[in-house]
């Protein structure tokens, strides 16, 4: 297997969706190849960090004015 | 009282049954489903709009409009998914007004950048977090997914971080499931290049400092 056929199953992977022997495949050529080892696991811990940092939050007080302006506007629908 | 039809033993989704609700005029069911999705709304415009109050105003225009056509909403999609494609087209909106009148599509500047092979190859430290305080995190965090091109940031965004299936961003964003595999494929690598500049060992940043 090729870097460049590697890298064309990396979400499959990422996501669990390949079959037992795809991934048997693609573990041997890991197995071989540091960079595509470090592709995949930078890229995981990159969906990781996005996932677990929530980088825009709504402030509760301005929640809770919207809430309350879309419900005034609801009941008069 | 009402019964919501299901065939066989198909669990009932509880949204739908607040939507039914809703559509008899109860409007404290329709309040539950503002609280359950209103911070995943807002999250989403502001990726789209990059502007606060936009993403404030998105937040309850797409509320609205979704309590107006209701009666459209069949049930054969989520709620939720349902709800995200009426935020995102009201974020294209809101950005078209900003841009004066241009059209603004989620197909926007997705060939300028190819980045499907990975250059830096150096590994990251073990704990790239534990190099930056939650501030300085935010900020590189927000500095990298912006500088993605739009139609790329939205897929990664609904997919990676909000969780929707591919058949639901592809269903929210109108794409096809190829169009959404291969833009997530190209954002997740993009993020991860622009990324590693901050994170990787020995880097300008990282290391034992």
């Amino acid at each position: 297997m090729t870097c460049t056929e590697f890298l064309a199953q990396l979400d499959e992977l990422i996501d669990d969706e390949v079959t037992v022997s795809l991934r048997a495949d693609l573990e041997e050529h890991l197995r071989e190849c540091e960079h595509c080892e470090i592709t995949l696991h930078t890229t995981r811990k990159t969906i990781e960090i996005y996932k677990s940092h929530e980088i825009y939050e709504l402030p509760e007080d301005v929640r809770t004015r919207l809430e309350q302006a879309i419900m005034a506007k609801c009941r008069k629908c | 009282m009402s019964t919501i039809q299901t065939s066989g033993t198909e669990e009932v989704h509880p949204d739908v049954l607040l939507v039914e609700r809703a559509k008899q005029g109860d409007v404290q069911a329709f309040e539950k489903l503002v609280r359950q999705y209103d911070r995943q709304v807002f999250r989403i415009a502001q990726h789209i709009t990059q502007n606060r109050e936009d993403a404030e105003d998105v937040v309850q225009d797409a509320f609205l409009k979704a309590y107006e056509k209701l009666d459209q909403f069949q049930g054969n999609s989520k709620f939720y998914t349902w709800l995200v494609r009426i935020a995102v087209n009201e974020s294209l909106m809101r950005l078209r007004k900003r841009r004066t009148g241009r059209m603004v599509s989620i197909d926007e500047d997705v060939e300028t950048e190819d980045g499907s092979m990975p250059r830096d190859l150096a590994d990251w430290s073990p704990d790239p977090e534990a190099q930056y305080s939650q501030s300085e995190m935010a900020e590189i965090l927000k500095k990298t997914i912006q500088g993605l091109p739009q139609g790329f940031r939205v897929v990664f965004v609904l997919r990676d971080v909000e969780g929707l299936s591919t058949e639901e961003t592809a269903e929210s964003l109108g794409l096809s499931i190829p169009a959404v595999k291969s833009r997530l494929l190209r954002a997740r690598l993009q993020l991860r290049e622009r990324l590693a500049k901050y994170f990787r060992k020995n880097g300008k940043n990282g290391g034992g400092k």
